[in-house]
């Protein structure tokens, strides 16, 4: 018969992270360390027009005078700005994807990432982020044909200066908070998409993110617009290396809806997590917003948060344009000593604007989870709307889970409505399972995916069923029942 | 053929021993009943028989289709063919009745080396039995038990049994908190369970059931032992007597309790 304890010392046993390897290619990198030289170093490798050193550089010098936020629900030591490298990048720069070093590929290949267009099968378009740059991007030509944009944030700059111009740090201004402002100054790559006005994205675009050298700070920059009645639905991968020292994650995504514009953006965060005693493992200290800025237009964030030792994120909604919609779905699991500060914020300003927030943490071993969200009605948001859920689900009794919800209203006529709750996985509930004939690592991954079903709902399929697998990996519960 | 033989069976909950030597008989296609006053042991025994952890069996031994019950897992148990109808239905909110019930079922035909179910196979067996326990098609997408009336919860034990099929099951007040109408449809649904292969033991409070399930044997627990066993006639005596007469009646010396 299994114990309770037993129960919970499998939960906190060391998990398994199937993407800790690491790729064995010669990378080129910037002298350790951070200074305007690294930042103009940087700027030139990318060969930049001026007028991006310029923001990096003021964004370079205001991260100077700021100090990291400490408001979190997160612990850990000192981060030694100065002991890492900005820029790693594979010597071997491919002009197209058949130049890309076999050894890639072959990781790639490892992780399931179709990057060949024969993986149009998948119906995936695919830019993959190899340490700091981009080493391809697939599908380019057949998005062309549809006026579409989609490619490395470098090559974006090149060849659609105006619009990334226009269009970047609008949203997340270089001096909008301290890890933003690192990211604005150092970032190396990242992805860039425009929809045109009328068109539907046929295909969800897809970024890979991967950490690969060691020692190594990840900064990518995402951009995506939709514009007049375009849609778009971005899916975002991350894996690392096992690593013994900590690695630092500071992205940014910026997202734009104008008229009856939409963008769908779901992340799978894997990082490596650290092992089972937190040594180890990615800060994740990420800014990402999208700007309902259109009339009628829609921003909708799902994330599955399963990796990194430290997690710091709240991807939010400026509900600008009249009748704009934002939603934010979030599943974050913490295991081991993982933990994780992660939340919204919606921000309504124009007239009917409609959020909704289904927040799902789930603690296990000696995880802590902090769900954090801000509700804001400005004057003037007439009839705003916001629904908001917040569940926590605890396996085991050395895990924590927190939620500090905030709502501030400055409209009489907004209307809100806010629930939360607590659960624990109960001896009750697995006995019943098991004497149903289930075991209690299936019965686990079951009421586990029935709490998580509102968010997984809200994933294109196939990422559904590879968020199902995650969770299961992530709490050591690779059962049978399929 | 004896399908459980329980022998000398003594266990504790907490500090506290509350089967203090329990003997007992079940062949297959009997139909037993056991009685007793409240806090007696019976759902103790049941859920010992069903493996619960904090169930510590202190002696003696059981025996299930001649294997040792107590060696198994709970799960492996439920493989066997054990089936407990639980006195509390847990409620398991987001897992849906049908899938959770097409899981048990799938890893008990797996066990028995048989093919899972596809959806649709599942679908038309399990629409079968819903009429015959007289449930709404819409029971098997709400959630186990989630919210379910105590009658929706106890029919729901006695559906999942006749889905799954035991050997042996084990009905632990199913009939408490049913009204008429359904004490007889929930009766009918285990009468129609009756098998030539099958035991089945039906823990209650009243003789009520019994009129409808009649069962081979009866059995008083009376304070951690089986204090006296007879036919059908002793629910009835029980009823007009109730349990002080067995006390008093109770045969041989009881070792008194620590
Ligand atoms: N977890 C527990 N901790 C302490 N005592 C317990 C526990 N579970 C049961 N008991 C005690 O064991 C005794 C027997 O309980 P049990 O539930 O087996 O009785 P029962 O015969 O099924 O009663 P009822 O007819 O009321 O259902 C009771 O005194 C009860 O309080
Ligand atoms: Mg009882």
């Amino acid at each position: 018969m299994v114990t309770k304890a037993e129960l919970e010392e499998k939960y906190s046993a060391p998990q398994e992270y199937k993407h800790g390897f690491v790729t064995d290619i010669e990378e080129e990198f910037a002298p350790k360390g951070l200074s305007e030289d690294i930042v103009r170093y940087i700027s030139e490798k990318k060969g930049e027009p001026g007028w991006l050193l310029d923001w990096r550089l003021r964004a370079y010098r205001h991260w100077l005078t700021m100090k990291e936020p400490k408001w979190a629900n997160i612990h850990y030591g000192p981060i030694d700005y100065q002991d890492t490298y900005y820029y790693a990048a594979p010597k071997k720069k491919p002009a197209n994807y058949n130049e890309v070093d076999p050894e890639i590929k072959a990781m790639y290949e490892k992780l399931g990432i179709p990057l060949q267009e024969r993986a149009a099968l998948a119906g995936v378009a695919v830019d993959a982020v190899f340490d700091s740059v981009s080493v391809a991007t697939t599908f380019k030509e057949k998005l062309n044909e549809l006026g579409i944009i989609f490619s490395s944030f470098s090559d974006a700059v090149k060849e659609h200066p105006d619009l990334v111009r226009k269009w970047l740090g609008t949203v997340v201004p270089f001096n909008d908070n301290f890890f933003a402002a690192l990211n604005s100054a150092v970032f190396s790559d990242g992805s860039f998409a425009y929809i045109p006005p009328g068109v539907r994205c046929p295909m969800e675009l897809s970024t890979y993110f991967r950490i690969n050298a060691a020692n190594t700070g990840q900064f990518e920059r995402t951009l995506i617009i939709a514009d007049k009645g375009a849609y778009v639905s971005y899916l975002e991968g991350c894996t690392a290396p096992a690593r013994d020292e900590n690695q630092l994650h500071a992205a940014v995504v910026e997202l734009i809806a104008l008229d009856d514009g939409e963008v769908k953006y779901s992340t799978i965060q894997n990082w490596y997590p650290g092992d089972k005693d937190g040594k180890g493992g990615i800060y994740n200290f990420v800014t990402k917003r999208g700007k309902a800025l259109g009339r009628n237009s829609k921003i909708s964030w799902t994330q599955v948060e399963t990796g990194s030792a430290i997690t710091w994120k709240y991807p939010s909604c400026i509900l600008q344009g009249d009748n704009s919609v934002g939603e934010f779905y979030s599943v974050a699991v913490v295991n081991n000593r993982q933990q994780a500060d992660t939340g919204t914020k919606m921000l309504h300003i124009g007239k009917n604007t409609k959020s909704t927030i289904i927040s799902k943490g789930i603690s296990a071993g000696h995880g802590q989870n902090t769900y954090r969200g801000r509700v804001q009605i400005h004057k003037g948001a007439v009839n705003a709307r916001n629904y908001s859920q917040c569940d926590s689900l605890l396996i085991g009794d050395k895990c924590g889970a927190h939620t500090f919800p905030d709502i501030e209203v400055n409209e009489p006529t907004a209307q809100l409505e806010h629930e939360a709750s607590t659960s624990k996985i109960g001896d009750d509930q697995l006995f019943y399972c098991q004497q149903r004939g289930i075991t209690p690592e299936d019965a686990t991954n079951m009421i586990v995916n029935g709490f998580c079903k509102k968010v997984f709902l809200n994933l294109p399929m196939e990422f559904a069923v590879e968020a199902q697998k995650l969770l299961a990996v992530s709490l050591n519960l690779e059962g049978t029942v399929g | 053929m004896a399908l459980l033989e329980i022998k000398g069976l003594r266990a504790k909950v907490g500090d506290k021993e509350i089967l203090r030597g329990v003997d007992l008989t079940v062949n297959v296609g009997e139909v037993h009943a056991i009685m007793g006053p409240n806090g007696s042991g019976k759902s103790t025994l049941a859920n010992v028989l069903a493996g619960r952890i904090n169930y510590e069996v202190t002696g003696g031994t059981v025996r299930y289709d001649g294997k040792d019950l107590l060696a198994m897992k709970p799960e492996l148990r439920a493989r066997e063919g054990l089936f407990l109808a639980f006195q509390y239905p847990v409620e398991i909110p987001g897992v849906g009745n049908a899938y959770f019930l097409k899981s048990a079922l799938n890893s008990i035909r797996r066990h028995r080396g048989e093919e899972e179910l596809d959806a649709m196979d599942f679908m038309s067996l399990v629409t079968e039995k819903m009429k015959l326990l007289g449930l709404e098609e819409s029971f098997l997408g709400r959630s186990l038990n989630d919210g379910f009336s105590g009658g929706e919860k106890k029919r729901n034990e006695i559906f999942q049994m006749a889905v799954l099929e035991p050997r042996l099951a084990v009905l632990d007040e199913t009939d408490s908190g049913l009204d008429i109408d359904a004490l007889r449809v929930v009766a009918n649904g285990v009468n129609t369970m009756r098998a030539k292969d099958r035991a089945i033991v039906v823990v209650t409070h009243y003789q009520r059931i019994l009129n409808y399930i009649t069962p081979d044997f009866v059995h008083v627990l009376v304070n951690g032992r089986i204090a006296k066993s007879g036919g059908r006639e002793l629910a009835l005596e029980l009823e007009k007597r109730g349990y002080s007469w067995v006390d008093e009646a109770a045969p041989g010396p009881v070792a008194a309790g620590p």
